[in-house]
């Protein structure tokens, strides 16, 4: 039997439950995102659910807060046990449990073999479809050209960076153009945005600026911190570059206006 | 500690730097030149990934056994007929080589360049005491005109430009031709050459930093690029090498394995153009050499870092490729760290040198990109270690007081996940209603830094988890 490309990427159903890690910025600021992602989990043919959550508690773990971080993080290994996997719309949150959550239990031999076990099965969205399920073709269309940033932890502590390319090339109409410089950080850094708001700002308009010369009028990345970072860049500085979550796109749900951007005004 | 330290005012000097359009200009420069170089010479050396590998385990054995080596090291200058002196501290470090240097009866000396030596601020000490000390590294002697830190660990003078290293020659090299044309960098080169040669014949010691201290051989190396760093240890009667204890490895084969990162790293080069060994005083035999050869060995803190989580940092070969992948440096520069070391390296090595609470802002300013991490040849976990400090900091309350209240509110709601949902259903309506008519507000109160620049994006109104229970029920 001859296989084409084509019938090997199609996805047989097979009834994983996904716990889905919202992560507390999608579940705050931009639920879409959210809704996004349990739509191509699943088309890909997995049950999702969304047990209770918070957040993952990187907040507290950047700022050397370790008792905090450790409540946090027995929260969500609690919450996500008996799930296949857990799946994050964000590189920076899965890998806060996939690389960090292991080191913060070190000393720890009762919570140490759970943040070991929670880790194995966490992964960032578009590394799951790709890299575990083996999707390399999403049913959505797009018009027109986009560009990709690379957010760092998804990057570097995950290896994330083909993954959403091979997905966005099967997005119809749509055209990547990539950036100079997409794998340098775009300045976000959590609180490190608002302590040393003026370094931040510096690196943000070196990012702006390789953003604008690419001309795609869309940008897009894989964590809403960097993306509401750029976005607030771009619209202070009145740049007209529509910025969506990779997941928004994949999933053709582009009905809500891009971050930071008004809703259009309701015809009545 | 020694050098006088404007790390405390972090900010300040952030804020600084971000105005100086010329500083920008030469930043710019940093952010293209080095990281290219870098990235081709590791494309051209397909086990590249692996030598990281081999130079890490090399520096996490010696320190190890640290002690050990620094013996046989020790043993071994001796049995070649030089002299090793312990420093616990930059006071006792001082101390020695003013005192090998009255010994040497010197009214100069020549300097190679040497980190080392600008963290124990020897030539200030020099100086008081009547001995004169020229640094012959072009970058290091521009920077002493100028009486400044190195803004860079490899390119001391990375943040000038041509024009202000003219204006500086034409400052201090007054009995040159004050018509002379120094419009060209060449010209600028050709000047310092002229003036260091002389230098460097009417030193009467030579002092330079290692690269590497050998253990079997009783061999300093040093890796330069302009030749000054042989004339400085050749010519004079005494040679001083200046090393602190952490640059000592076992073999030559060693030292070999660890040079195939370093110039990659720092400069992409696959070596550098001088890379010297010298094993103890001149020979009958040799052509020529110093007669003494004295090797000040400098704790000034390393020690304590032994068996912590610092220790990492110990493997630290100075290529400076952290700082040249760094946002944050490219973004301020070296000066704004306000000591010895900046970039990624510094922000983890300075609190332990200095104190923590001197140097805090550093570990805090830093996105946690990893990119330091990534390219580092002896991989040192550099955001890692600077969260560590963040956890001291946090652990002794050094940080304000405000963000630590702030973090203390979100935890109690973090941790509470019925509350949460209750209060953040709540908060984001009203938030999302708003700032609905724009999508994205320009002012927040407690987000000044944020907003200053940026917008903040308003939320959509409705939380996740509110919108997935009304859909779906729980959790079906
Ligand atoms: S920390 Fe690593 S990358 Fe930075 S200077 Fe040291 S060896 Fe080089």
């Amino acid at each position: 039997m001859t296989q084409d490309s084509t019938s090997k990427s199609r996805q047989e159903p097979r009834d994983l439950r996904i716990g889905l890690f919202v992560t507390c910025l999608v579940d705050l600021m931009r639920p879409s995102i959210g809704f996004a992602a349990v739509k191509l989990l699943e088309d890909a043919g997995c049950r999702v659910e969304a047990p209770s959550q918070t957040c993952c508690g990187q907040p507290a773990f950047n700022s050397g807060d370790r008792a905090t971080t450790r409540a946090i993080a027995e929260q969500v290994i609690e919450a996500f046990r008996g799930y296949d996997y857990v799946v994050a719309p964000s590189g920076s949150c899965a890998g806060m449990i996939k690389a960090h959550y292991p080191e913060l239990f070190d000393d720890d031999p009762n919570w140490r073999p759970k943040a070991e076990e929670l880790a194995a099965r966490t992964y960032e969205l578009t590394s799951f479809l790709v890299d575990v399920l083996g999707v390399t073709k999403v049913g959505a269309a797009f018009e027109g050209e986009v560009t990709y940033h690379d957010s760092c932890s998804g990057l570097r502590e995950l290896g994330v960076k083909s993954q959403p390319r091979t997905l966005l090339s099967s997005v119809q109409g749509l055209t990547l153009v990539e950036m100079t410089d997409s794998d340098v950080c775009c300045g976000f850094g959590g609180t490190f945005a608002v302590k040393y708001g003026d370094i931040s700002a510096a690196i943000v308009e070196a990012k702006e600026k390789n953003i604008e010369a690419t001309g795609a009028p869309t940008l897009l990345a894989g964590d809403l911190g960097c993306l509401m970072n750029m976005a607030g860049k771009l619209t202070r500085d009145g740049k007209p570059v529509a910025v969506r979550h990779v997941a928004e796109v994949l999933a053709g749900m582009t009905d809500e206006p891009p971050i930071g951007a008004a809703k259009p005004q309701a015809a009545t | 500690m020694s050098v006088h330290s404007t790390s405390p005012q972090f900010k300040e000097n952030a804020a600084r730097a971000l105005s100086d359009t010329q500083l920008q200009r030469a930043l710019g420069n940093v952010k293209q030149g080095f990281i290219d170089k870098r990235r081709k010479a590791v494309e051209n050396l397909p086990e590249f990934e692996a030598l990281r590998d081999s130079a890490r385990d090399i520096k996490n054995h010696t320190l190890r056994h640290l002690d050990l080596y620094l013996e046989a090291y020790e043993a071994k200058v001796k049995a070649s007929g030089g002299q090793v002196h312990f420093a616990r501290d930059a006071e006792e470090a001082r101390a020695i080589v003013l005192s090998l240097c009255r010994e040497a009866n010197a009214r100069t000396v020549t300097k190679g360049k040497s980190m080392i030596a600008e963290e124990i601020g020897i030539n200030e000490h020099l100086e008081a005491n009547g001995v004169t000390p020229i640094e012959t590294d072009l970058g290091e002697y521009i920077i002493q005109l100028r009486h400044e830190l190195p803004s860079h660990i490899i390119a001391p003078a990375v943040h000038l430009n041509a024009s202000q290293v003219e204006q500086d020659f034409r400052r201090v090299h007054k009995d040159l031709d004050p018509n002379r044309d120094l419009s060209q960098p060449v010209q600028l080169l050709t000047e310092a050459r002229t003036v260091l040669r002389e230098r460097f014949l009417a030193a009467d010691v030579g002092i330079t930093g290692a690269n590497f201290l050998v253990a079997e051989t009783g061999t300093s190396v040093i890796v330069t690029n302009e030749g000054n760093g042989d004339l400085t240890q050749i010519l004079p009667k005494t040679h001083i090498v200046l090393a602190s204890i952490e640059k000592v490895v076992p073999t030559l084969e060693d030292v070999s394995q660890i040079l195939r990162v370093l110039a990659r790293s720092a400069t992409g080069q696959e070596m550098s153009v001088y890379t010297t060994f010298s094993t103890g005083p001149r020979r009958s035999s040799d052509a020529d050499g110093p007669e003494n050869y004295h090797v000040v060995l400098i704790d000034n803190g390393r020690s304590a870092m032994l068996g912590t989580s610092f220790e990492e940092m110990l493997r630290c070969i100075r290529c400076g490729a952290c700082m040249n992948h760094c946002p944050i440096y490219h973004a301020v520069g070296g000066h704004a760290y306000g000591w010895v070391y900046p970039g990624p390296m510094g922000a983890v090595l300075t609190p332990s040198l200095i104190g923590v609470d001197q140097a805090g802002h550093l570990p805090n300013a830093s996105t946690f990109c990893g990119r330091c991490e990534s390219v580092c040849p002896v991989r040192i976990p550099l955001p890692k270690l600077m969260r560590h400090w963040r956890d001291r900091e946090f652990e002794h309350h050094l940080s304000p007081a405000t963000f630590r209240s702030g973090l203390a509110f979100w935890g109690f709601f973090a941790k509470r996940p019925a509350l949460y949902r209750l209060v953040t259903r709540a908060a984001m309506a009203s938030l999302g209603w708003a700032g609905r008519s724009k999508g994205r507000f320009n002012w927040l109160p407690l987000a000044k830094g944020w907003t200053k620049s940026r917008d903040f994006p308003a939320p959509q109104g409705e939380t996740f988890q509110a919108r997935w229970k009304r859909e779906r029920g729980n959790n079906a």
